[in-house]
């Protein structure tokens, strides 16, 4: 069974259609690409499949679990957790303690726990900074774990981000241009954590990039956005050989 | 296993500092009311300053609390001085209601936790709808709550006789009681005969108390939660935090600490009246905790005890009082944000506790 099949996925905001008839078919296990000229939709894909706009159209599910219309909390909870085009950490916080909300939903004490600091804090919170500084270490963060994430150089924000997306335990990973801003050394660096993520965590992984480098060189499958309508899809070589997908990049 | 050992001692020094933190305001507590208490004894304090110890008190617990929401949670509230109210009125009103069938400090303790619960369940209240709304919507509304509240109590009256509680919004006469009732609340003079149960020392019990509410809610999974939603909103819903509950958990444990704050206040006048907990009174405490570092609990109580003892204390000027307490508040508010004493006092703090990294701001 496909980890996330989505069937006629279309939401128009007024008349315009930002997405129409998407269809998307990933299965356990697969790094899958999502490609496309800016404005094309794909930021508005991810926003659908993580809950922050009601999809007009269409189903989404998720191993098999219909999640269509569930809120943003849910559908992180049924397993899809993600990063932004736009680094959203929590930067008043130490590096540890972002990835230590992610584990928000795994490792449970009531604020009342907390408050009179039972024997029940400390075990939890024991176990919730020992995993934390495992996958700290996974992006070599751990060494940071105690500076405010804001402070943080941009490369190992964007690690961060994908660090804390971990901590929720999911089954299928977004990742919304993670090499956004880097130079090839940090992208080179950061194809070989993905695929570690991908190897490591067993873990689905669908990611939106525009580093055509990066895209041919971990993804195995390809979807191309143009218009909000789907372009091509398939096999990555093959995709990105197709003649309406070099139309769509470099003009006719 | 190097590597290991290398993990705890970095989460060590985490726990130690923010440890150190904890431990730091307790102490500055505990010595200052040392320090106070032996003044008393030895008679080194004027009646003026002893007078106003359990104010002191009372805007100290109210200012950690509003640097709850302000500070912890990121919202504004405009209307800390209506919870005060709550809490000072149901405790005062529980209090008169018992009277003396119980032992004072018993009835004390009751009537703290009456006033706590009673501010919580007004803050849940006032959560539930305006939380879930984004920008200035929580000041707008918990200003006119601060005010509405205190225009309803001006106009209650409540008497109690062997039938039970009597209510009235018009006057004294419609309550309708038996000559033998008891009338508790009078309308816009407020409840009168309240035991004077208020000392420093309860006072500042009260404020370890709320220290260590506030404190080890600020670092627990409940307060990581809290400070998620104050940083990044989408990005705290996307991994899966309620984001409305958590707001509405600060606020509500907020108020109940603004209540325990009345309490204090109600129990240390012979009359309670709403003339003390309009606007103003909650644009002070905004003021203690914008001065003393939003989210800095350190700073909220130093700004507190500073600015509550001041015009007090300057009484001596006369007509330039006002004046000198401006520029108290510039030279405080200059020592806080300026970025060369920003700098100055890493370095200062850097070289007291020998240790590295730019973090070391705030006192959290």
């Amino acid at each position: 069974m496909a980890m996330l099949d989505v069937t006629k996925l279309s939401i128009s905001f007024g008349g315009l259609h930002a997405v129409d008839d998407f269809n998307l078919n990933i299965e356990k296990g697969e790094l899958y690409g999502l490609i496309g000229p800016n404005g094309a939709g794909k930021t508005t894909v991810f926003n659908l499949l993580t809950g922050v706009y009601k999809p007009t159209e269409g189903i989404i599910r998720l191993d098999g679990k219909d999640i269509t219309g569930k809120s943003t909390i849910e559908i992180n909870r049924a397993g899809i957790a993600r990063t932004f085009q736009n680094i959203r950490l929590f930067k008043d916080m130490p590096v540890l303690d972002n990835v230590k909300a992610g584990f928000h939903n795994h490792y449970k004490y009531s604020a009342l726990t907390g408050i009179l600091r039972l024997p029940r804090y400390r075990e939890i919170e024991n176990t919730m900074d020992e995993r934390s500084m495992d996958i700290l270490k996974v992006f070599d963060l751990d060494k940071e774990a105690d500076l405010m994430a804001g402070n943080l150089p941009y490369g190992k924000q964007r690690k961060l981000e994908i660090a804390r997306a971990l901590a929720t335990e999911p089954k299928l990973l977004l990742l919304d241009e993670p090499a956004a801003g880097m130079n090839p050394n940090e992208t080179a660096e950061l194809m070989e954590t993905i695929r570690f993520v991908r190897d490591e965590f067993d873990m689905t992984i669908l990611l939106i990039e525009h580093d055509m480098k990066l895209v041919a060189g971990i993804c195995e499958k390809l979807t191309v956005l143009n218009f909000g309508r789907t372009l091509a899809q398939g096999v990555t070589s093959e995709v990105l050989s197709d003649p309406a997908v070099i139309a769509a990049y470099l003009g006719e | 296993m190097n590597e290991k050992q290398n993990n705890h001692e970095i989460i060590r020094r985490m726990r130690r500092k923010s440890l150190r933190n904890s431990l730091l305001n307790y102490g500055i507590v505990i010595v200052v009311f040392a320090i106070m208490q032996t003044m008393i004894a030895t008679g080194h304090i004027s009646s003026l300053l002893k007078g106003l110890l359990v104010p002191l008190c009372v805007y100290v617990i109210a200012a950690l609390s509003l640097n709850l929401v302000v500070g912890i949670s990121g919202e504004l509230s405009l209307g800390h001085a209506g919870f005060m109210c709550i809490g000072a009125y149901t405790s005062a009103f529980f209090s008169n209601v018992v009277g003396d069938s119980m032992p004072d400090l018993p009835r004390f303790i009751l009537a703290i936790l009456v006033g706590a619960v009673f501010a919580g369940i007004f803050g849940i209240l006032i959560g539930i709808p305006v939380l879930r709304l984004k920008g200035d919507y929580l000041a707008i509304v918990t200003l006119a709550f601060g005010e509405i509240i205190k225009n309803l109590l001006n106009v209650l009256y409540v008497g109690v006789d062997s039938h039970g509680l009597h209510f009235s919004t018009t006057s004294a006469m419609d309550l309708n009681m038996e000559p033998t009732g008891r009338q508790i609340v009078k309308g816009a003079l407020g409840i009168s005969g309240t035991p004077k149960n208020s000392t420093f020392t309860i006072g500042v019990v009260l404020i370890i108390i709320t220290l260590i509410v506030v404190q080890n809610l600020v670092n627990s999974r409940s307060g990581r939660a809290i400070m998620s939603t104050r940083d990044n909103r989408i990005a705290a819903e996307s991994i899966g935090i309620p984001v409305t509950k958590y707001k509405l958990l600060a606020f509500s444990v907020s108020a109940s600490l603004a209540g325990v704050a009345g309490v204090l206040y109600a129990h240390n006048l012979a009359t309670l009246n709403t003339k003390k907990f309009d606007y103003n009174t909650s644009i002070l405490i905004l003021v203690f905790v914008v001065l003393g570092g939003i989210g800095n609990m350190t700073g909220s109580m130093i700004a507190a005890v500073i600015l509550t003892a001041l015009p007090e204390m300057l009484r001596f000027l006369n007509n330039y009082r006002m004046l000198i307490y401006a520029i108290v508040l510039i030279v405080i508010m200059l020592f806080n944000w300026a970025p060369a004493s920003l700098d100055f006092r890493s370095r200062m703090r850097e070289r007291l506790w020998k240790k590295h990294g730019s973090d070391a701001e705030g006192g959290r």
